[in-house]
């Protein structure tokens, strides 16, 4: 699933920003900047005509109609909370004192593993790893796009080809072999003492490795906001460049940067999940990846213990699936296409069918 | 000219970095993994004293003593991988890595291959399907693949053999095809393609299972974007068919971006599926690599990685040309 990732996040780019736009002071991204403006501008007034006055003038910037939304928080947030008070009323999650391999009962409530630990504690814990892990390589990633992309966006010139050639050749190369083997040379160095297999050593090195597709992302916008009139104003009164870039540029790519932060956190959870059940995890903490792989050499599968091996692998999906649909939501609000065709297409073939004349055939019906 | 000049170009520096990555990360990052290897090779070869060809090979793809400088020491890395020398594995000793890579590599391109493009193509059709439906109950569908998309897709092989391996014992449960019916290893028969096709189903599934929302949703909200583009509007106000604006019109110009992805998957068809070998023991480039990195298999571990590397390298290159043929924009503004 890591693997495949970059090739959606690319999808995800074409569908919405211009990109590859190396002219940045002609025509084709301020052309397509002000198309987006007015086509968002007029969504906005429909928003606006649609919804009554009741609803506040900023209901359009919110993503908060979303069901999509609701529920992502709802999923997100669970399991977050399990993450940081599970631990603390769980039992030890490695008190081997238990019953070995009991299915869920009433005493455990998944049940045990091959050594007696409860599953359920366990679960607690490596929720709380994986979060850890996750949300550290989301920040590290997300600094490193922010360098790499903004920077690189804004200043142009020599500077912007070295970053992106840069950003280009670590795109390419493929993510979790490089993350395995520098995880393979590190981890059995010596003279790293306890951070050679830490759960912090296994996120940098996530992070490290996970920024380039949301850089490329950040590029292409910072070039088409460069562009734009009040940033040459702000260049013009004699504005330092580090202030342009975080006060001008910086707080206009906010959803585009929490978005990316989201995949960023969903990447790096996945990705330890995989590294771990092959054995490069970190040794010290328990993460969900290391329950997989406890459960992977502990013939939990063939032993058809599905208590052990099941509860991590749907935390990861629930994570994942709440975070993206956090995702979408804010996805839809920078790209008004993808929320307003479906709707509008909604209200033509309802107004087909109160028979107000419209046709309810073809394309946009 | 000038487009196709510059990729070509960027990949060759691209392929330059990633050798040298190759050959820096051995030698930067703390620790001493000549030595360790050549230990390992002591051990596996049973104390017996290593040929100096072995020897030589060794350090020139992990790194020297001290008494040869860094600058030799890349001449003479460079120099070996020209040759095609890849050196010895120690978990397999004798065998060279490059016999290895070459017996591993067609299963897994002939398994994830198949099984990336089956689900390209699921992914697509369906994708222009829920696209030009938009605003109907089939939007519902974008959540549901999200939560495909979301399942670590070797935990996803794991729930796949316990029910269907273990508990109903349909499929087979490790391999890639029938040990004891073909104990000398693969051969050129029908039995054999049936045996190693059986033990592609559950592998197979599970790619698709994992991977196929990926496409869904992008060709479908690139299908949303498209349909409220001006040429579209005029396809419609023409009077065209339906069919007609949807094929020729929408889903050609939506399948764009999805095709730039698809030659990018293509490319990791051999890195995409490492931790699904290890789950199936599927005799794969993956399961190769496990292999390496859990045995310190050094040599073999940066044979693989540099396998791996080349071929993401390789289908990038090939899409971009395809690319900027199927997309003149590019060419133009890239």
């Amino acid at each position: 699933m890591a693997d495949s990732q970059p090739t959606l996040d690319r999808t995800a780019d074409d569908s919405g920003y211009a990109m590859g736009d190396d002219a940045p002071f002609q025509s084709p991204v301020s052309a397509e900047a002000v198309r987006e403006t007015a086509r968002e501008a007029s969504a906005t007034a429909a928003i606006a005509a649609a919804t009554s006055t009741r609803a506040g003038r900023f209901r359009h910037i919110l993503p908060s109609r979303s069901g999509k939304l609701i529920t992502g928080v709802v999923i997100v947030g669970l399991i977050t909370l399990f993450g940081i008070f599970g631990p603390m009323i769980a039992q030890p999650p490695r008190d081997s004192s238990n019953e070995a391999l009991q299915p869920p009962s009433a005493e455990h409530w998944l049940g045990t593993t091959k050594l007696g630990y409860d599953v359920f504690s366990q679960l607690a814990w490596g929720t709380q790893g994986s979060l850890f892990i996750g949300i550290v390589a989301g920040i590290v990633a997300q600094l490193l796009a922010v360098i790499f992309g903004v920077f690189a966006g804004y200043f142009g010139g020599v500077l912007d080809e070295v970053l992106t050639l840069f950003t280009n050749i670590v795109l390419v190369i493929p993510g979790l072999p490089v993350v395995m083997v520098i995880a393979a040379y590190v981890q059995n160095a010596e003279g790293l003492g306890p951070l050679a297999r830490s759960s912090l050593l296994v996120a940098l090195v996530l992070g490290i490795t996970g920024w380039a597709g949301s850089a490329v992302v950040l590029r292409a916008q910072a070039r088409s906001l460069r562009t734009r009139e009040y940033v040459a104003a702000a260049r013009v009164a004699g504005e330092k460049p580090s202030r342009i870039i975080f006060v001008e540029i910086l707080p206009n790519l906010v959803p585009l940067l929490a978005a990316q932060f989201i995949f960023g956190v969903i990447f790096a959870v996945l990705g330890e999940a995989g590294l771990s059940y092959l054995g490069l995890g970190p040794t010290g903490s328990i993460t969900l990846g290391t329950m997989l792989n406890d459960a992977q050499t502990g013939q939990a599968v063939g032993t058809g213990a599905w208590w052990w091996f099941v509860p991590p692998g749907l935390i990861i999906a629930a994570l994942g699936a709440g975070l993206s649909l956090i995702n979408f939501a804010i996805d839809e609000v920078v790209n008004p296409k993808l929320r307003l065709a479906p709707e509008n297409a909604k209200r033509q073939r309802r107004a087909a069918k109160a028979g107000k004349g419209v046709a309810d055939t073809g394309a946009f019906a | 000219m000038s487009f196709y000049l510059r990729r070509v170009a960027f990949y060759l520096v691209t392929l330059w970095a990633a050798i040298s990555l190759n050959f820096l990360l051995p030698r930067l990052l703390p620790g001493d993994p000549a030595a360790i290897m050549l230990g390992k090779l002591r051990r596996a070869s049973g104390g017996r004293p290593l040929s100096e060809e072995t020897i030589q090979a060794i350090t020139s793809i992990l790194g020297a003593g001290k008494d040869m400088s860094m600058w030799d020491q890349y001449l003479a890395y460079w120099g070996r991988l020209l040759q095609g020398d890849l050196g010895v594995s120690s978990t397999r000793y004798p065998a060279t890595v490059s016999d290895l890579i070459a017996a591993a590599l067609p299963w897994t391109i002939t398994l994830v291959g198949v099984a990336t493009v089956i689900s390209f193509m699921l992914g697509i059709v369906v994708g222009a399907w829920v696209g030009w439906r938009r605003g109907t109950k089939l939007d519902h569908l974008v959540p549901v693949t999200t939560v495909f998309q979301s399942i670590p897709y070797f935990w996803l092989a794991l729930v796949l053999v316990a029910v269907f391996s273990v508990q109903l014992g349909w499929f087979p449960i490790v391999g890639g095809y029938d040990v004891f019916e073909f104990p000398a290893g693969p051969e050129l028969s029908w039995a054999f393609v049936g045996s190693a096709v059986y033990h592609a189903i559950l592998p197979a599934t599970t790619i698709v299972i994992s991977s196929v929302g990926g496409w869904l949703l992008g060709m479908r909200n690139m299908m949303v974007s498209t349909m409220s583009e001006d040429y579209v509007v005029t396809a419609e106000a023409k009077g065209l068919t339906p069919r007609r604006v949807r094929t020729k019109y929408a889903s050609r110009n939506a399948a764009i971006p999805s095709l730039a992805g698809f030659g990018i998957a293509l490319g990791f068809v051999v890195a995409g599926s490492i931790v699904m070998e290890q789950v199936f023991s599927y005799p794969g480039i993956g399961k190769l690599m496990i292999q390496a990195v859990q045995g310190l298999d050094y040599a073999l571990m940066q044979g693989v990685f540099l396998v791996i590397t080349l071929t993401v390298l390789a289908a990038n290159f090939f899409m971009d040309l395809i690319y900027g043929f199927i997309d003149p924009r590019v060419r133009h503004n890239g």
